[in-house]
């Protein structure tokens, strides 16, 4: 099979934003540095412009990471500055171990840091290889895959996000909700791949209360290497 | 403001109006674009949602929206809730709102809270504390007595035989165009608009 000059010209992006080191693939980190307390905020993998060509705008991305992404860092550190005995914990063992105010601050520390990984300004297009024939085996097509995800996404209600995962048992994939901070994480029995937040703050200064739109946004970004990178 | 569906006509659930212009607190801090949204999207769209999920089912197209929050679950709940939480929130701003509550209303708030600067402290750290979507309210409780409570997404003090006083609605909508992230400066602007008339009736 062979790639169209859009993916093409996608893949050579990907090269040369890794070049100039950006990475788009699977990065180590949300196995972060440091990776105990006091812990820091992820930079964003791509500049705040980069996915304006598909639809978020440099706005939308300088405010959710900078403000939301980076305060949720901020309120964890205030939070678990007087329990010594959590100063060990990686942000991963805080969302496992946790409740209330921590689990919520550490959860979506790294629910935004797997969001800005799973989309990419080489993202987009379709899935290849092993992951495109998991998807096809599943949902017939990457088309209905996709209606399916869509849907999830457009009509979940409140503050959330939309996972595309994998059960670790039989690997299967499975697209899963999770509501306000919930993390896939807290399910020993999935790997998340992919993940799309739908808090408003994710699409309001770009589309207002238009979510379907910005759910088109989001699969013009799509980071289908990340999600294949985290594939068994 | 009960509403109930002339079945007759077959006329759906509607959307109140504003009380005001869309450009009407504007000055205050919640902009025309915002109550634009608000109004005509969100709040709106709560209804036809509501219309689409009641459609052939006259028994539920018979009910009030508290009599749909108090019976249903689900889908039809959060519209029908929501859609009483926004007429509620929109009656709660004004024009003409701010200041400092009187009569038995700011009597029943310094007894309760000690002072009006302590309720409304609480009450600013009640939405701004919230996380996620939710509203934060000043509810009379089943007992009488005065109360501050937080709802999460389409939750509404009805349920929970409270009769609400006044709404501020932290949902990432109600303050994102004119506040972005900063949720503390819309609560700020809401305390400009608060409508002390129409909580001081709801007592």
């Amino acid at each position: 099979e062979g790639f169209s000059l859009t993916e093409m010209f996608r893949i050579a992006a990907g090269v040369a934003a890794t070049a100039a080191g950006v990475c788009l693939g699977a990065r180590a980190c949300y196995a972060q540095e440091p990776k105990q307390f006091p812990y820091s905020c992820p930079p964003l993998p791509y500049p705040y412009t980069a996915l304006e060509g598909q639809g978020i705008s440099g706005e939308t991305l300088r405010i959710h990471h900078d403000k939301h992404h980076a305060g949720y860092v901020t309120k964890l550190n205030a939070a678990v500055e007087k329990k010594k005995e959590l100063h060990n914990q990686t942000i991963e063992d805080l969302v496992k171990t946790q409740q209330g105010a921590i689990f919520n601050c550490a959860a979506q520390t790294y629910n935004h840091t797997f969001y800005w990984d799973s989309m990419s300004p080489a993202g987009g297009g379709e899935p290849r290889g092993k992951l495109k024939e998991k998807i096809e085996a599943q949902w017939d097509s990457v088309d209905s895959f996709k209606e399916a995800f869509t849907a999830k996404a457009a009509s979940h209600f409140g503050s959330g996000w939309v996972w595309l995962a994998q059960r670790n048992k039989d690997g299967k994939l499975v697209i899963m909700d999770t509501h306000d901070a919930g993390c896939p994480l807290t399910d020993s029995g999935v790997t998340p791949l992919l993940a799309c937040d739908v808090w408003e703050h994710a699409y309001y200064v770009d589309y207002r209360n238009n979510r379907p739109e910005y759910i088109k946004a989001w699969w013009n970004c799509v980071n289908w290497d990340f999600a294949a990178a985290k594939l068994q | 403001e009960t509403q109930k569906a002339n079945l007759k006509q077959n006329m759906p659930f509607t959307c109140p109006d504003l009380p005001y212009p869309h450009d009407a607190l504007a000055a205050k801090g919640i902009s025309k674009e915002t109550l634009t949204f608000h109004h005509d999207k969100h709040h709106a769209g709560y209804v036809t949602k509501l219309n689409a999920l009641t459609e052939g089912k006259a028994d539920l197209q018979a009910k009030s929206f508290e009599e749909l929050i108090k019976s249903e679950q689900g889908a039809i709940f959060n519209c029908a809730a929501q859609t009483w939480n926004h007429t509620f929130y929109f009656n709660c701003l004004s024009p003409n709102g701010g200041g400092e509550p009187a009569g038995a209303l700011k009597e029943a708030i310094d007894s309760t809270f000690g002072s009006f600067e302590k309720f409304k402290e609480q009450f600013t750290a009640a939405a701004v504390g919230h996380f996620g979507s939710g509203w934060a309210w000043l509810v009379k409780g089943g007992d009488g007595k005065l109360a501050i409570v937080g709802t999460h997404d389409a939750g509404c003090p009805l349920t929970e035989g409270q009769t609400p006083i006044l709404a501020c609605d932290v949902w990432e909508h109600a303050y994102y165009i004119d506040f972005r992230n900063a949720r503390p400066e819309y609560v700020k602007a809401w305390w400009n608009c608060v409508n002390w008339e129409f909580a001081a009736k709801q007592l």
